[in-house]
């Protein structure tokens, strides 16, 4: 069977992979996004974190042999405890300041991060394997469908719906949105909003680790495997605009799958897709797909 | 960035007699640094100077953005490897003297700039360093892909040629000298436009941009100029390292290359004159002493940005100007 003369298989195994790709994209930048709204700041560790969930995921099974669900759990806890930590020692000092230290600052904790584990464990790829529950895969008629791809994509799309619900339609979500808008007057009714801004900073650390943990079996456990993701989700940000919980997730999802069908149509420009795409929307939509211009 | 450099520029805003003081001050570190240059060679290998005087020219370009335009740029490896790119393939494959080939790689990186300063400067802050981040990095994908561009391998054995079509600058003094022109000559040109009435309106845009705008200026044009500007001069650094080195590879065209210069500037003095100069030394010698740890040195560049950041946000000029209470 062809569609467009392309055989079908190759189109769907793309599709999926962009599905897949689409997949961290959206967790990624909704950690960006949340984090942004804010602190103001655009977090440059976030690669870096992805990568230590991943490595987290990779060294509890290899030292202490707790497996995949347990990582899939702990990992982001305890990446998100040292992005708490990270806040309470170095960002906050930098909140008087132009927003850029910020960025500045994660930029070169992220050197420092992605070169221990360069120093401690090589450039090249660890294998992680998949769990024993989610091996094996589905024929759709059309194709075969990994259990394992199928279960990121559809865990991804429910931690992304999930954040969405907390922040738009629960009390607390109405507290996060209050301070992003006029923090000054939500500590007024009586909110801690340091400690808000310092778990949200956790939270959205412990997304990026959460990804990691996800991206271990499908990538190899790779130290600098953030380091060029981060840009892309830059990229994907910058398209989606960052005014929007959901902006970042529609946007995530539909670029990947978008990078899927140009490997299928197009392989030179699969690199660089998401770029060119950047580039248009800025010159017809500056503010971004979702975003307000300030 | 004003809150590091509003304090510094006091300085430089008070009665003619101080602007003097001030001139005089950024005079006599000129003579220094040229001195330094001059003997230097005696004590130093000679290609480590010029590899010091390239990337200097392209820390005080990147600084000419931010420091004065306020705009930090994730993406200025773009222009030092692209015009790097281009001058070694003028060189080489077309066979062009090294001044024509020099010139071939800056209108390349010129170019780049405007284009993509088109896009950038329509959003400001922290979208403006990421735009320019991924418009590098696309660059860098498409110098991985091009065929001119030799994919990992790179450009290599790119020859030196006769400048003039008379002196031969495989001869390391001629090379030196050039080199040293080249740093000196756009080193001037970026002092030039820093004291001139453009750079002053500049820096009131850096200061408060809907102010300048409130005067009559179109803050998007003369942001797009100071954009590319930048590049330009990035763009002559990167075509005379290619030229030096005789190579042309991804490594200039990469993002850690771009951090990097964001750390020199940072590191000598965000808006000083004379920071990225001592910041680019700084950095390429810890380079040239740690290269066989490896990865520590990558380790190294974090901690230092770390530390400027937290601590040290005035740079090392920018500390020395402000205890002798002068601009440099």
């Amino acid at each position: 069977m062809e569609i467009f003369g392309i055989p079908s298989q190759a189109l769907f195994g793309q599709l999926l992979i962009g599905l897949i790709n689409g997949s961290f994209y959206a967790l990624l930048s909704l950690g960006l996004a949340v984090i942004f709204g804010l602190l103001n700041i655009i977090n440059f560790t976030h690669g870096a974190q992805y990568m230590l969930g991943a490595f987290c995921a990779y060294l509890f099974l290899d030292k202490l042999g707790v497996g995949y669900w347990w990582s899939l759990l702990i990992a982001p806890v305890v990446v998100g405890v040292t992005g708490v930590i990270i806040e309470r020692t170095m960002l906050s000092k930098l909140y008087k300041l132009d927003h850029l230290y910020g960025l500045l600052l994660t930029f070169g904790l992220a050197l420092i991060i992605q070169g221990l584990f360069r120093n401690e464990f090589g450039s090249s790829g660890l294998p992680y394997r998949i769990p024993q529950e989610l091996q094996g895969s589905q024929n759709l008629g059309f194709m075969f469908l990994p259990n394992y791809r199928a279960w990121v994509i559809v865990v991804s799309l429910v931690v992304c719906l999930a954040t969405w619900y907390v922040i738009e339609r629960t009390k607390l979500g109405a507290y996060l949105r209050a301070a992003t808008e006029n923090p000054q007057l939500v500590q007024a009714f009586g909110i801690n909003v340091p400690r808000m801004i310092t778990l949200t900073y956790g939270f959205g650390v412990a997304l990026a680790a959460f990804a990691g943990v996800m991206a271990a079996p499908i990538y190899q456990v790779n130290p600098l495997m953030g380091a060029d993701l981060i840009i892309v989700v830059f990229a994907v940000v910058v398209i989606g605009g960052m005014g929007s919980i959901m902006g970042a997730i529609v946007t995530g999802f539909g670029l990947g799958i978008i990078e899927g069908l140009t490997k299928v149509f197009y392989p030179e420009a699969s690199n660089t897709v998401i770029f060119i795409i950047m580039a248009i929307v800025l010159m017809f939509k500056p503010a971004g797909l979702f975003g307000t211009q300030k | 960035m004003s809150t590091s450099t509003s304090s510094d520029q006091q300085y430089s805003a008070g009665t003619p007699a101080a602007v003097g003081d001030e001139l005089r001050a950024q005079k006599i570190a000129f003579l220094v640094m040229v001195a330094i240059i001059a003997i230097a060679p005696v004590v130093v290998y000679p290609v480590f100077m010029m590899k010091v005087m390239c990337f200097a020219l392209f820390a005080c370009a990147f600084n000419l953005l931010i420091g004065f335009g306020g705009l930090l740029s994730f993406g200025h490896a773009m222009f030092l490897g692209s015009a790097g790119y281009v001058s070694a393939h003028a060189a080489k494959v077309w066979g062009l003297t090294p001044e024509l080939a020099i010139l071939c790689g800056t209108a390349a990186a010129c170019l780049i700039a405007f284009v993509s300063g088109l896009l950038a400067i329509r959003r400001q802050g922290i979208y403006f360093a990421m735009i320019t981040l991924a418009l590098a990095q696309m660059i860098f994908f498409f110098c991985l892909q091009a065929p001119f561009t030799g994919g990992e391998d790179g450009i290599q054995a790119v020859p030196r040629g006769k400048l003039f079509g008379l002196i031969d600058l495989s001869n390391i003094a001629a090379m030196y000298i050039v080199v040293a022109v080249i740093f000196l000559g756009g080193f001037l040109l970026i002092f030039r436009i820093v004291h001139s009435p453009f750079g002053h309106v500049l820096k009131a845009i850096r200061e408060n941009e809907a102010r300048a705008t409130s005067l009559g200026y179109d803050t998007d044009r003369y942001k797009l100029a100071a954009y590319i500007l930048s590049g330009t001069i990035a763009g002559l650094a990167g075509a005379t390292k290619a030229l030096v080195f005789q190579l042309a590879s991804l490594t200039d065209v990469h993002w850690t290359m771009s951090g990097e210069v964001v750390l020199m500037t940072l590191l000598g003095g965000l808006g000083t004159i004379f920071g990225p100069v001592v910041g680019a030394a700084v950095i390429i010698t810890m380079q040239n002493y740690l290269a066989q740890f490896g990865a520590w040195v990558t380790i190294i560049q974090g901690v230092i940005f770390v530390i400027c950041v937290l601590a040290f946000r005035r740079g090392i000029i920018g500390e020395i100007a402000h205890a002798l209470k002068k601009s440099l």
